[in-house]
């Protein structure tokens, strides 16, 4: 199989110790949560994210991330990947990570490039999401 | 945990078996100086006569084992030659008769491809649905003949899925139309008893790896009477009586006809041992909520299990197995990331087809083989759904069926 160590690590890592690597959710119902889910059951892949922030002046901070993943190795990683790049950053900084920051930074290969895409777009509807509520 | 298994363990014996120590020691008593290491077809010195005997006792152990004569025993390089051999040389052969070929959708693609070959030849093929269970019916068959069908190729175990298909009630079929049947019968060979000499079958491949033999031999069983002729696809010195040129491989030939010896003695000892661990496994595989086993439980061999694990996706569960060689449904493994075209001619959803894999047990596999996977698949399976998005929403009675999903 075409994965690279990192994927293989951080997938093995996540599943490993799945409270460690913020595997599990939030009450969506809350006012300071929000949630994105992307994907379809069909196409293999569907992700889960949740994020709860607090506000810093008028802005918002994401304080603590939660995800559920399911599909294949990469699209695991990728989730659990981006779970660090969001925590403590503005609603502002976490709309600018690209999908390429996490393909890189995992060595996705050019097949699973869409692991990473369907990773930014959890992070954008999540915002979103928070947003849509206050 | 035993410490008995050596790590990884090997449960993919339907994509190739390891072979029987008898068998390389048959290979190597063929290759060097002071082995059987002659050309057959040398017809002048003691070298190649040696070598031809090997040979034909080889031919008489495949024989042996299937129920022909000999001499309908064509070598080829393997099964998807062999299904090559068939498919094109009846077609090459019988097109003035007709250029309707039926064949079904969960064939191997080395049936499938000659196929789509012969379609841009000129050739029209129908490809059957299976039934749920994964069986191809002679109803189907039947419905599907034509004035002009010259060919039907079916498979006799599914390599998936491990379904047997009845030879017999579609071989009447094709006997009573006059039409030509062949049979992929790569995963049959010292599994299930095949007769050739009663099967209403007229052509049949087989292949020496998947049956504790060597990599790269096969044999087309090509039926005398009544008599089958077939266009040669490879051209060269006329040997195995013009319908297969080459010089044949004489330590690969002999290690295939071990291998379907030892088959033949030792099929029911093997097919035993094999019923216990498929029953073990199964016993305990089916504890887990929400699996479906894929294909016809009361027609299949045992030595083939497919499982599809709701709600995991199956190329994470591959690699949450790194220690269980298996094979997947999801081809997200391979190039093509679609999900196993045998799964989804079942009528499987997307999702339980990607969810799927293949255990396949074989000679050499042990009962603490068979319990270590397990374990390894109740953890991986739990691990799997805790992260799965899915498997939450399932357990908070949401129908997913009714969720809109954006699709990519």
């Amino acid at each position: 199989m075409a994965y690279s160590k990192k994927v293989i690590d951080k997938f093995e890592k996540t599943l490993n110790e799945p409270e460690k690597f913020n595997v599990g959710r939030f009450d969506p119902k809350e006012a300071n949560v929000g949630t994105g889910m992307v994907g379809a059951p069909a196409c293999g892949d569907v992700m889960k994210l949740q994020i709860k922030c607090e506000s810093r002046g008028n802005t918002h901070v994401i304080k603590d991330v939660k995800f559920k993943t399911y599909g294949c190795g990469s699209a695991i990683a990728s989730s659990s990947e981006i779970v660090d790049m969001l925590i403590g950053k503005t609603l502002e900084e976490a709309r600018e990570i690209k999908n390429i920051e996490i393909a890189e930074a995992l060595e996705l290969p050019p097949i699973k490039i869409h692991c990473s895409v369907l990773a930014e777009d959890s992070i954008r509807q999540a915002i979103d999401d928070f947003e849509h509520k206050q | 945990m035993s410490t008995k298994v050596t790590l990884p363990i090997y449960m993919d014996y339907a994509s190739t078996t390891p072979v029987d120590p008898r068998v390389a020691k048959k290979i190597s008593d063929h290759l060097t100086l002071d082995g059987n290491f002659g050309n057959p077809a040398s017809r002048s010195h003691k070298f190649g006569w040696k070598a031809e005997e090997s040979v034909e006792e080889a031919r008489s152990h495949v024989a042996n084992l299937v129920g022909c004569d000999p001499r309908e025993i064509v070598w080829t390089s393997g099964a998807t030659e062999a299904d090559n051999l068939a498919i094109k040389g009846i077609a090459n052969f019988y097109q003035s008769k007709g250029k309707h070929i039926i064949t079904s959708k969960i064939e191997h693609k080395a049936v499938l491809d000659p196929c789509r070959q012969l379609e841009r030849d000129g050739f029209e093929v129908t490809y059957l649905e299976p039934n749920e269970g994964g069986l191809i019916t002679d109803e189907a068959v039947l419905d599907a003949t034509r004035e002009d069908t010259i060919l039907v190729s079916i498979m006799h175990i599914n390599n998936e899925l491990g379904t047997i298909n009845d030879l017999e009630s579609i071989g009447k079929i094709t006997r009573e139309k006059g039409i030509f049947f062949h049979v992929d019968a790569a995963q049959s060979t010292g599994k299930v008893p095949i007769d050739l000499s009663t099967l209403p079958v007229d052509l049949m491949s087989f292949s020496a790896h998947k049956t504790y033999g060597p990599k790269g031999v096969g044999a087309l069983f090509v039926r005398r009477k009544p008599r089958v002729r077939i266009e040669a696809q490879i051209h060269g010195g006329g040997h195995e009586r013009g319908m297969r040129s080459g010089t044949l491989a004489t330590h690969q030939i002999v290690g295939m006809g071990e291998a379907f010896r030892i088959a033949k003695e030792e099929m029911d000892q093997d097919v035993k041992k094999i019923q216990s661990l498929h029953k073990k496994f199964y016993d305990s595989v089916s504890k887990i909520e929400e699996i479906y086993v894929n294909g016809d439980m009361n027609n299949k061999v045992s030595n083939i299990l497919n499982i599809s694990f709701a709600y995991v996706e199956g190329e994470s569960l591959i690699m949450a197995l790194k220690d269980i060689a298996v094979s997947s449904g999801s081809a997200c493994t391979s190039a093509s990331l679609e999900p196993s075209y045998v799964l989804r001619a079942l009528g499987r959803k997307d999702e339980l087809a990607s969810s799927s894999i293949r255990f396949s047990f074989g000679r050499f596999t042990t009962e603490e083989d068979v319990d270590y996977t397990l374990s390894l698949i109740n953890h991986a399976v739990d691990r799997l759904r805790e992260l799965s998005p899915l498997w939450e929403m399932y357990l908070d009675g949401i129908d997913l069926d009714t969720v809109e999903w954006q699709t990519h």
